[in-house]
């Protein structure tokens, strides 16, 4: 599904990502773990060009991404994206907030946009906020808005960003149930999470990042409970 | 105190009544308030255009640099602070005696001339208002946009500006106040608006104290009027951010 060849990232002079090379094969859900300021985000980013490499290069099926003409808005189109703080659209009703790119994208008429918005909707159990607006949902309800709207795209794939870092406790879950189902009906994923118990439970691969490289990867039987490397040990040992 | 007044009556009878003066009156404001809202129309129109360019420039990604933003940029910039730089009256007599310098002193000339001078002026003014607007907004609406696979103009249009807009609208009110006062220096191009009026008037009648007042009786009213349509407009803007 994506390749990543030698990707380099340098912000100013600061070295953020080291020569990472990965693969994510289709149907894989891999989860991203280590400290803060490791380039998990940046690696993540980098993955639908939100961040440019400073060199190496992606491959999205097969299609080289960082090529000088590839359109990156067509590619976009496939990679679904979730953020830390959801980011809405603040000035769209949630139904809006779907159907925006989809119809704007003449993917959908505005018919097929509001039925699959609907649909959506039920699905994340939030039928009754189609004209709502952000400002006027709790941060799991955005959240769970923000997962539809990635889906109204069809995605072949979906980076999650932190999805659950910036909620209250208490509705950490209804985040989560979501991306364990769609988890099963087989969606390519990379999530960046602190939630360990999603980890272990969905993951089918963990990375262990920790200054712009990967130090060590492998089920989450093998990283929880056998991990190798004194980083990844250390690291489990303050987050377990 | 009664020969005061009795010259107070006699200043109202000249200036309003005599040869139907008032006229002068009616059609200042017809005029003042044509060249204030056309000239904001365009300034509002290429301000959103230059604030584009301008915060499209500076938010390009690091290496990947378009050269022709690059060049619209620059004489973006350089627009700005010529404008910016030079006094509006100064501008507007270039605009009249050297660019317009073949043009006939109709009315309907005269006015074109005003309402293209002030609409230039007030855009480098509305850029930068909406460009501060622009940068307000939180930069994940952007990426949020470009993640689904919209374009960089497409986000701006649907998501970015709509909420720059209102974030600036207490700015662009008072551009819009200060504008319909700046008008007034059209007079030295000829142009018959409120205060060449209440000019000709004078010449006519010897009468200044009843026009002048009068005049900025008027400017005050008008602007009363606009703050207190920009308020309301606020208000409902508020009410409608569904907080
Ligand atoms: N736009 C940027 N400009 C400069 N430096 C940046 C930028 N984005 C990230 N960095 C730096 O790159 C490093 C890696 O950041 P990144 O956000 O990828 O880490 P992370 O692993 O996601 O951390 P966290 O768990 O805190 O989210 C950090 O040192 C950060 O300061
Ligand atoms: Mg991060």
């Amino acid at each position: 599904m994506i390749t990543v060849n030698h990707l380099t990232k340098v912000f100013e002079k600061h070295v953020v990502l080291k020569d990472i090379s990965e693969h994510i094969a289709p149907g894989e859900k891999v989860v991203i773990i280590g400290p803060s300021g490791s380039g998990k985000s940046t690696f993540l980013r980098c993955l639908n060009l939100l961040e440019y490499p400073t060199s190496g290069q992606i491959l999205f099926d097969g299609k080289d991404i960082t090529a000088p003409h590839t359109d990156i808005n067509e590619i976009r189109q496939h990679m679904g994206m979730v953020f830390q703080h959801f980011n809405l659209f603040q000035n769209l009703s949630i139904e809006e907030n779907l159907t925006l790119a989809p119809v704007r994208l003449k993917l959908m008429t505005k018919q097929e946009a509001h039925e699959e918005a609907m649909r959506l909707l039920k699905r994340v159990g939030l039928p009754d906020k189609a004209n709502a607006y952000p400002i006027q949902l709790s941060g799991g309800q955005k959240q769970r808005i923000a997962i539809a709207r990635a889906l109204m795209m069809k995605p072949k794939m979906m980076l999650f960003d932190e999805p659950t870092s910036a909620l209250d406790p208490e509705m950490v879950g209804e985040v989560l149930e979501i991306m364990k189902e769609v988890a099963d009906e087989g969606m390519t994923m990379a999530v960046v999470t602190h939630e360990m118990g999603f980890a272990r439970e969905v993951a089918t691969r963990v990375l262990f990042m920790d200054e712009g490289r990967i130090i060590e990867q492998g089920t989450p039987d093998e990283i929880f409970t056998n991990p190798k490397e004194e980083r990844t040990k250390n690291f489990l040992s303050k987050v377990l | 105190m009664e020969k005061w007044f009795e010259s107070l009556k006699l200043g109202f009878y000249q200036t309003f009544i005599l040869d139907n003066n008032y006229q002068y009156f009616v059609k200042g404001i017809g005029v003042t308030l044509t060249v204030t809202i056309f000239a904001l129309i365009l300034g509002v129109a290429l301000g959103v255009v230059l604030a584009i360019i301008r915060s499209a420039h500076d938010q390009q990604a690091g290496k990947h640099k378009n050269p022709v933003l690059g060049i619209l940029n620059t004489l973006a910039k350089i627009y700005l602070t010529v404008i910016r730089g030079t006094p509006m009256m100064v501008q507007l007599l270039i605009m009249w005696f050297v660019v317009w310098a073949s043009a006939r002193s109709t009315d309907s000339n005269l006015i074109k001339c005003a309402i293209l001078t002030f609409g230039l002026n007030s855009a480098a003014y509305v850029a930068e208002i909406i460009r501060s607007g622009i940068m307000s907004i939180d930069a994940g609406q952007m990426e949020a946009g470009r993640s689904l696979g919209l374009s960089y103009y497409a986000t701006m249009k649907c998501i970015i500006i709509p909420q720059a807009f209102k974030n600036v609208l207490p700015a662009l009110g008072n551009e819009m106040i200060a504008l319909i006062k700046e008008t007034s220096i059209v007079t030295v191009i000829g142009l018959k608006d409120l205060t060449k009026g209440a000019m000709i008037i004078q010449g006519k009648t010897f009468q200044a104290f009843v026009p002048f007042i009068a005049i900025a009786a008027i400017y005050l009213f008008m602007v009363m009027m606009l703050t207190w349509m920009m308020g309301k407009l606020e208000r409902r803007m508020r009410a409608s951010d569904h907080r």
